[in-house]
């Protein structure tokens, strides 16, 4: 299961939060260096796959490894592995933009002759030196985004998880965002990326799509408009495919229901 | 995390007000307030007899400096006005012939009309009379004896020299004062701590927190070690303000009082956090806490004597970390008690300490779970 190319692997992994099945045995593999796109509508049990992966809920069923770790019992090797941001930004808003640096790399154990290095990168990357010493909760969204992003690699991850990381951000820091997550996969660190914007799912190199906490479809986004959408071929877009994608999942569900009728 | 923390609190200039003025405001308050000691209570004479005899008791009863006289009342209607209205709180009635009586040699007598609605300034109040009446009565018995036998000596009777160890003047300023001093330690670190983490819960930092290589027993550490350190500084001060304003003597050992403190913090910090830990967000954090606070205070002895409590109720105390660290506090205070007598408090607070706070780690843990 760790073959040295992979970052993450999972086998039927499922979660359930009482009789609800918010994952329901999915499986997949991502290779390194790779941006993973996870797609699918609010609810589709994107969020509770990463928190699996990122071992802060521990799976009902099945198995997987991140950065070649066991999921289900090496939790907290993987955190020291991987960076994870999620859609709310994780700072302390009445910490200046240095202060909140200066924290994760406490808590991520930066060594201390590294940490001047780490946070002039951070602060490169996201565009932020003359606002080194501004409150957090003054800066704009696109700004409060690449900090996020910025606290959450500090310690160099080789994999990172960004969970819908640019919702609620105007285009061009989407834009500006997506830069950086392919400087990133440029230098060999693992991408895994959930998110509902379609225009997005374009720029990954390979997309899964959940759906009811079910995986309906995986491949490159061009393959699998090829391979799905061959009928009204004149320039589809992403959208297109995930709602046929989505219809056809429920045209095959639904016979079932109406023989119980 | 440690210096996170600190920021946090010194970022915000209504949380430091809140630290460190309310504690020297509410303890200046407290210290005033929160007497049980009744003085100058205003009273009105209704004095049918207005004899010299009457007008001597009166006078000692103004002399005593427990009683000021405001009223001077010439019928029954205006006595229960008075009463209703809570314009006096005791009136002294001598009906007609109280010194005829006197100088015949019998018994005359004064009644006194207390207002019971409070009824323990009543008693208090009742108790003073009694004394003021009977040491009238006796002068009246050793002058007139003299006046009769010349050189007559009374009998010796029984003088009761009642002395009150360790707060000689009975000033109850001296009880509660210390007192002051662990209710208020005990509100500002709990509140501090049951909210430090589920802020975090409701800003979302929790789960970036919980996706990095922190461990529980630094998570813990960051989220207490700021709030003890703020605790101690306002016992200081608090202590400083009894001590040098309010002139409550200090007799036990510092270093004591120092040690009993951490025991004390480690207990309303833990539970603070246990707090923090069940709660999803600040409300209800706030809510749990006072759902604590004010049955920790009620059951503590700090007002109510536990001794006077049923005793079903007195084993629920033994819970109380204040019940402990109250005994402490007042018995290096007043006392000057030391550890030798003290061990079995101390004790209880830093069991009780470690079992909140692992509880409180425990909980922690599972959330990440």
């Amino acid at each position: 299961m760790n073959s040295p190319g992979t970052a993450v692997v999972v086998r039927d992994l499922e979660k359930r939060f009482g009789d609800f099945v918010a994952v329901n045995r999915v499986s997949f593999e991502v290779k390194r260096g790779e941006i993973f796109g996870f797609l699918g509508p609010n609810g589709a049990g994107k969020s509770t796959t990463i928190r699996m992966l990122c071992g802060i809920l521990i799976p009902s069923g099945g198995a997987g490894t991140v950065a070649g770790l066991d999921i289900l019992t090496r939790q907290e090797e993987i955190k020291a592995n991987i960076g994870y941001m999620s859609q709310k930004f994780s700072l302390y808003e009445d910490l200046t933009v240095e202060e909140n640096i200066d924290f994760y790399s406490g808590i991520y154990r930066i060594p201390a002759e590294k940490k001047q290095a780490r946070k002039e990168w951070v602060l490169q990357m996201a565009g932020l030196k003359e606002h080194l010493h501004s409150r957090t909760g003054t800066l704009s969204g696109g700004w409060k985004q690449r900090l996020s992003l910025g606290c959450a690699i500090l310690h160099e991850p080789p994999v990172i998880f960004l969970d819908e990381p640019t919702s609620g951000v105007d285009p061009i820091s989407r834009r500006q965002f997506w830069d950086l997550i392919y400087e990133l996969a440029g230098k060999g660190v693992t991408v895994f990326v959930t998110t509902h914007y379609m225009d997005e799912a374009e720029y990954c190199d390979r997309i899964a799509l959940i759906y009811r906490g079910e995986l309906i479809a995986m491949g490159a986004p061009a393959d699998l408009k090829t391979e799905k959408l061959r009928e009204d071929s004149i320039a589809p877009s992403m959208e297109d495919l995930f709602v046929s994608l989505i219809e056809a999942h429920d045209r095959d569900a639904r016979p079932q229901e109406e023989v119980r009728r | 995390m440690l210096v996170k923390e600190f920021i946090h609190i010194f970022r915000d200039p209504k949380m430091k007000a809140v630290i460190f003025l309310v504690p020297v405001i509410q303890s200046m308050i407290f210290g005033y307030a929160v007497t049980t000691d009744v003085k100058h209570v205003a009273t009105a004479v209704f004095d049918l007899d207005n004899s010299q005899a009457s007008r001597e008791l009166v006078a000692r009863f103004v002399r005593s400096g427990y009683f000021d006289v405001v009223a001077r009342v010439q019928n029954e209607g205006q006595v229960r006005v008075l009463l209703d209205r809570g314009r006096a709180r005791a009136v002294l009635r001598f009906n007609q012939g109280f010194e005829r009586e006197m100088l015949a040699g019998r018994t005359a007598r004064l009644q006194v009309l207390l207002d019971g609605a409070d009824s323990n300034s009543a008693g208090i109040v009742l108790e003073y009379s009694a004394r003021i009446a009977a040491e009238f009565s006796r002068t009246v018995l050793i002058e007139r004896s003299a006046r009769l036998a010349g050189a007559f000596r009374p009998p010796g009777g029984v003088d009761l020299q009642a002395r009150a160890w360790f707060n000689e003047n009975l000033e109850s300023r001296n009880f509660y004062v210390p007192g002051v001093i662990a209710i208020l330690v005990m509100l500002i670190t709990l509140m501090l701590t049951s909210m430090a983490v589920v802020r975090e819960k409701e800003v979302g930092t929790m789960e970036q927190i919980l996706v990095t290589p922190i461990t529980p027993g630094e998570f813990i550490a960051g989220k207490t070690l700021p709030f003890a350190l703020i605790g101690f500084v306002d016992v200081i001060v608090i202590t400083a303000i009894a001590v040098f304003w309010f002139e409550v003597p200090i007799r036990g050992n510092l270093l004591l009082l120092f040690l009993a403190t951490a025991l004390y913090l480690m207990t309303t910090l833990g539970i603070g956090l246990f707090i923090s830990t069940i709660s999803q967000t600040q409300q209800q954090a706030m809510m749990s806490t006072f759902f604590f606070y004010m049955p920790a205070i009620l059951l503590s002895g700090f007002i109510f004597p536990i001794a006077n409590m049923p005793e079903s109720i007195q084993w629920l105390t033994y819970l109380n970390p204040l019940r402990y660290f109250l005994i402490v506090i007042r018995g290096i205070f007043l006392k000057g008690i030391g550890i030798s007598v003290l061990w079995p408090q101390l004790l209880a607070l830093a069991v009780m300490g470690l079992l909140t706070l692992r509880a409180a780690a425990g909980r922690f843990h599972k959330t990440m779970a």
